[in-house]
């Protein structure tokens, strides 16, 4: 059974060992001068001023990796089951489908707080007259 | 000694420098990373004891979700850098609690599996057995696994985005 | 063939570093890691054990620790950030208000 890993695990084994040769042997060959100018972070050819301080991390990448997670496990539960679902039969059929209508409502309930907006979406009638301009020509040509 | 039990000394030792130096590090991406390491040799050892589907799944869910979890919570607090400001002042009472600990767990393991006479033939698992035995014999705690999962998703949504509502 | 009180060892150093991180730390995410680094050492007994006994129950719940695991540091998480929108810190041992 674990056999089945060995080329896996040589795989592994050998780009380990190509990455540590590679810059073994590069550190060997090229020429080290370092200066201050070299030795400085990159940024656009300017010194870095300050470090990125008021821009904050927007808390809605932390929902969608929440998102992402639940998802994440029904999918590893929907996997063995699967792989059996002959054997299981009708009961491991509906076990199932409890198992995601559950899930399920979770995901609408966020949907329906609008957990799943990006940003605050434009009511129809706050449309910008431009906008709107463009759509009455738009409707004329087509 | 056996060839599998020199895999799982080395996967584990690997591991447990892992996790010291996750909880030493000074940088908090650094103790991500170094929680990576851990749970990956976690997972190789899985593979090795023959749970080859609880193996995948430490990789895809700890490895492949949770540390990315941790990460954006990372990012999300910004954290200074430095053990002064990480630790508290309770280090010494720390070190000597979870060293009590690991003394009174490696006495009674040595007390109740006499070392050498419990060997594990170690089987391999497949998949199906595994969902055999879910879908089976833990119906009601998988079902309720998708409650707790409900709860997590709205309470974690909720919580994040209470804010940013108003 | 590995013999089941080298595995136990391992999960029992796990432990004790987890428990370790938990008491030494005081950043919340950091906390939770080490949260993870005790639930990771129950795991590895239950699979030791699931072996030995030649039951595969103990990694069924090895995958329910796994998925509790997620909606644990899921919640916490969000619980850390919204420490840290009202305090500017996420130091757990200034969070206490509710300690009398």
């Amino acid at each position: 059974m674990l056999g089945d890993y060995l080329p896996v695990l040589i795989l592994g084994g050998l780009a380990f060992a190509f990455v540590v040769a590679s810059l073994f042997a590069s550190s060997l060959l090229r020429p080290s001068r370092p200066s201050p100018a070299k030795l400085a972070p990159y940024e656009c050819g300017n010194e870095p001023v300050r470090l990125p301080k008021g821009e904050k991390f927007s808390v809605k990448f932390y929902v969608v990796a929440m998102m992402f997670i639940i998802f994440d496990i029904e999918t590893i539960f929907l996997f063995p089951w699967a792989v059996s679902f002959r054997k299981l039969g009708l009961f491991g059929l509906v076990e199932m489908a409890v198992f995601i209508a559950l899930v399920f409502v979770a995901y609408v309930y966020i949907w329906m707080q609008g957990g799943l907006e990006w940003e605050q979406a434009p009511r129809p009638m706050e449309r910008t007259a431009a906008e709107g301009e463009q759509e009455e020509e738009l409707l004329r040509a087509g | 000694m056996t060839g599998q039990e020199y895999a799982f000394v080395v996967l584990a030792l690997v591991g447990t420098v892992g996790a010291v130096r996750l909880v030493t590090a000074k940088n908090v991406v650094h103790a991500a990373l170094y929680l990576v390491v851990t749970l990956a040799m976690v997972g190789s050892i899985y593979l090795v004891l023959g749970a080859e589907f609880v193996g995948w799944v430490q990789i895809l869910i700890y490895v492949g979700a949770i540390v990315i979890l941790f990460l954006f919570g990372l990012m999300l607090t910004k954290a200074p850098i430095g053990r002064e400001s990480l630790d508290n002042q309770q280090r010494g009472l720390a070190l000597l609690v979870a060293l009590a600990v690991l003394a009174g767990l490696v006495f009674l393991i040595q007390d109740a599996f006499h070392w050498g006479d419990r060997k594990m033939n170690l089987v391999h698992n497949t998949t199906g057995e595994v969902g055999r035995s879910i879908f089976q014999h833990y119906v009601l705690p998988f079902e309720a696994v998708s409650f707790i999962l409900l709860a997590a998703l709205i309470g974690a949504v909720v919580l994040a985005r209470r804010e940013e509502r108003e | 063939m590995i013999r089941l009180p080298l595995v136990l060892f391992f999960s029992a150093v796990l432990f004790s570093t987890g428990v370790y991180g938990v008491l030494a730390r005081r950043n919340g995410v950091l906390v939770l890691m080490s949260i993870e680094l005790m639930l990771n050492a129950v795991n590895v007994n239950l699979v030791a054990f699931s072996q030995y006994v030649r039951d595969i129950g103990g990694q069924v719940f090895a995958l329910f620790v796994i998925a509790v695991a997620a909606a644990e540091v899921g919640i916490g998480l969000a619980i850390v950030i919204l420490i840290f929108r009202n305090r500017e810190s996420i130091n757990v041992d200034e969070v206490s208000l509710l300690k009398w």
